[in-house]
């Protein structure tokens, strides 16, 4: 293949990161779970029941699985809008954020949101983001109240690749270098910014670059093995919250399906969309669990089930739960 | 009481309410050493610091983005655009992300933001240091828009903005940011939102406007009590959500209305407000509802004083409306 952005590109990862067979297991899930919902909504989708835009994240779960996994409860986590998995990762459940797509008031937003707008309070998830790079000053805000307030909580700010030229995006971070904000960055380079590839878009493919000009700390490495995410991300999240130090962060990563549901995708080819199926974060996972942890096949049939009975009850509440109820703010009333 | 204008009372509402609430911060271009552009944060970082009344980048994005930040869990940005005109590079910021905030995380995460900004003409601004774009923001749900008109007007106003959780646009009328001055009680008080001010009682026309534009107003309306014709007038003081009720009940009395805004004709507050009145009082009008505004061109430099509405002007729309 001569494909300027295929796999091969991509720097070599220098260790690897042993397994710890709990840890593993427990990301494992997580991960599974988060494809269940998106293939879910997938089907609820072409059923008329979500509506609008979906953006799902299939082949993208290691990143946030693995970059959530290396938070604690207490901090936040501001995300994009192709943001299911990074609610579940941070604590959201499948039946509050189907319901949301669903525009159910059982929903984590009441229904009054959808796809693009999972929040909640409790679990210290500040949402999707629908206008690319707009979240990311806002990101660094939510970090300067926890400096301001004296708590050690890190903000873990998300960001696709198509961000990295806009302006919020460069506004944000330069905020939270100047201000040093106990915040990580991290780009989920999945080499797209809808149909347009890196090359056309960047002039420097290298997201992690950009660290330079804010004389802040970067990294970069591969996404598709979960205990790695976790444990680069876990130097960046130290770092914010022990010296209040920024950092910029870049995962290259693949989505399997389309920018939206509305996609075919006809700007990759087939082989590399399969090239990249190779290195899917859940077989990895299985693998290493099988191989290297000696996990067996019962043992991972149970965690399967398990999920599959999750989802299945996730289904049923969003397809019973009563729509969302009327909502507005303030109006002048007719 | 002490005599003040229209910074000094601003000030003296942000001092007043940094001592009172902790969880008050000011930002914006030059807002600390500098004191503002105009001088309305003078001497706030010397007594609350640099953590409380922070300089920023050149970057309204950044400034309006990291406001709603720090506002999701409970602090009180008071954030400072220098001028109105340079408000846009944050216009994706308040509209799509701050006005929405509440909205779409159901009900989870207000955002207490107040966005204090000197607009409008009358100094000779030209292109970009001129303009009155509160249609804009007025049409923007979610958001609440407040214009003071005097000293005592501009720190209960802004006190009230402070304290209650709608994000706030609320526009400084530069033009009488010394020229209006009076006494201002020293302590704290609230004027609330949502609740307009009959300036003045009369029977014949009622005369709307809000912000420098009251001024000018007023001015129409004593050379037309001159000519013996009463008018009754109304500061408008929340343009989002105005006080309907006392505008529509007023029209019922006088039956005639005339609305004075700097903005630009077309698309201008003053046609909501129209509108609105023609719908609710139609029957008690004896002439169509007036709009005096500025011209549908960008604002002018050497041409200003053309642009701008002024006391001769409000006359003769007043007598417009009485010729009908």
């Amino acid at each position: 293949m001569n494909l300027p952005y295929a796999p091969s590109r991509i720097e070599a990862v220098e260790r690897e990161v042993p397994v710890n067979k709990a840890l593993l297991l427990g990301l494992y899930r997580q991960m599974l779970a988060i494809r269940r919902i998106e293939e879910a909504s997938a089907k609820a989708y072409a059923q008329g029941k979500i509506g609008g835009f979906l953006h799902l994240g299939i082949g993208q779960e290691a990143v946030c699985v693995g970059a959530v996994g290396a938070l604690r409860p207490e901090d936040y986590v501001v995300a994009t809008y192709r943001e299911h998995g990074h609610a579940y990762a941070k604590g959201m459940t499948a039946r509050s954020i189907l319901a949301e797509l669903y525009g159910k008031k059982t929903g984590c937003s009441k229904g009054l949101g959808g796809s693009m707008h999972l929040f909640d309070a409790e679990k210290n998830f500040l949402g999707g983001y629908g206008i690319v790079g707009g979240h990311v000053p806002l990101a660094a805000g939510v970090a300067y109240k926890c400096k301001y307030l004296g708590e050690k909580r890190v903000t873990l700010c998300f960001f696709g690749d198509g961000a990295a030229n806009i302006g919020g995006f460069f506004e944000g971070v330069a905020l939270a270098a100047l201000w040093k904000l106990p915040i990580v960055f991290i780009c989920e380079n999945n080499l797209y910014s809808m149909g347009t590839p890196l090359y056309r878009s960047l002039s420097v493919e290298d997201v992690s670059m950009k660290a330079l000009a804010f004389g802040i700390a970067r990294d970069r490495f591969d996404g598709e093995d979960v205990l790695r995410v976790r444990a680069r991300l876990a130097e960046a999240v130290e770092r914010a919250r022990e010296t209040c130090e920024p950092t910029l962060i870049e995962v290259r990563t693949y989505r399997f399906r389309g920018h939206s549901m509305s996609d075919p995708g006809q700007y990759r080819t087939k082989d590399e969309v399969e090239e990249w199926k190779k290195r899917d974060p859940l077989s990895i996972a299985r693998r290493r669990l099988v191989e290297e942890a000696d996990a067996d096949e019962g043992e991972l049939r149970q965690i399967e089930l398990g999920v599959k009975a999750e989802l299945e009850d996730a289904i049923r509440f969003a397809d019973e739960s009563p729509p969302a109820d009327e909502y507005l703010p303030f109006t002048i009333k007719e | 009481m002490p005599t003040m204008n229209i910074i000094q009372a601003v000030n003296d509402a942000l001092r007043l309410e940094m001592r009172r609430d902790p969880r008050v911060v000011i930002l914006g271009e030059d807002v600390a050493k500098f004191g503002g552009v105009f001088r309305a944060t003078s001497g706030l970082v010397d007594e609350f610091g640099p953590d409380r009344v922070m300089d920023t980048p050149l970057a309204e994005a950044g400034i309006i983005g990291a406001a709603i930040g720090m506002a999701l869990y409970g602090l009180r940005p008071v954030p400072e655009i220098q001028f109105a005109d340079f408000i846009f590079p944050a216009f994706d910021q308040i509209v799509n992300e701050l006005a929405k905030f509440r909205y779409r995380s159901g009900g989870q995460y207000p955002a207490p933001v107040v966005i204090r900004t000197p607009y409008g003409g009358g100094i000779r601004g030209g292109h970009y240091h001129s303009q009155s774009p509160e249609a804009l923001f007025i049409h923007t749900p979610g958001l609440k828009v407040v214009v003071p008109s005097d000293p005592y007007e501009a720190k209960g106003l802004l006190l009230s903005c402070i304290r209650q959780n709608d994000p706030v646009l609320f526009l400084e009328p530069k033009r009488i940011y010394r020229a209006s001055k009076g006494e201002v009680p020293e302590g704290d008080y609230t004027i609330p939102l949502g609740k307009a001010r009959v300036v003045r009682e009369g029977t014949q026309v009622t005369v709307i406007a809000w912000g420098s534009m009251l001024h000018t107003a007023l001015e129409g309306v004593d050379k037309a009590a001159e000519l013996g014709i009463s008018c009754e007038v109304i500061d408008l003081r929340t343009l989002m959500p105005f006080d309907v009720e006392t505008m529509v009940e007023s029209v019922k009395k006088t039956g005639r209305a005339v609305i004075v805004q700097e903005a630009p004709r077309t698309c201008g507050f003053a046609a909501e407000l129209s509108a609105t009145i023609s719908e609710r009082a139609m029957a008690w009008l004896e002439a169509p509802v007036e709009r005096l505004c500025g011209f549908d061109t960008p604002f002018p430099y050497t041409l200003e004083h053309e642009y701008m509405p002024n006391g001769d002007r409000v006359l003769s729309t007043i007598q417009k409306t009485l010729d009908w």
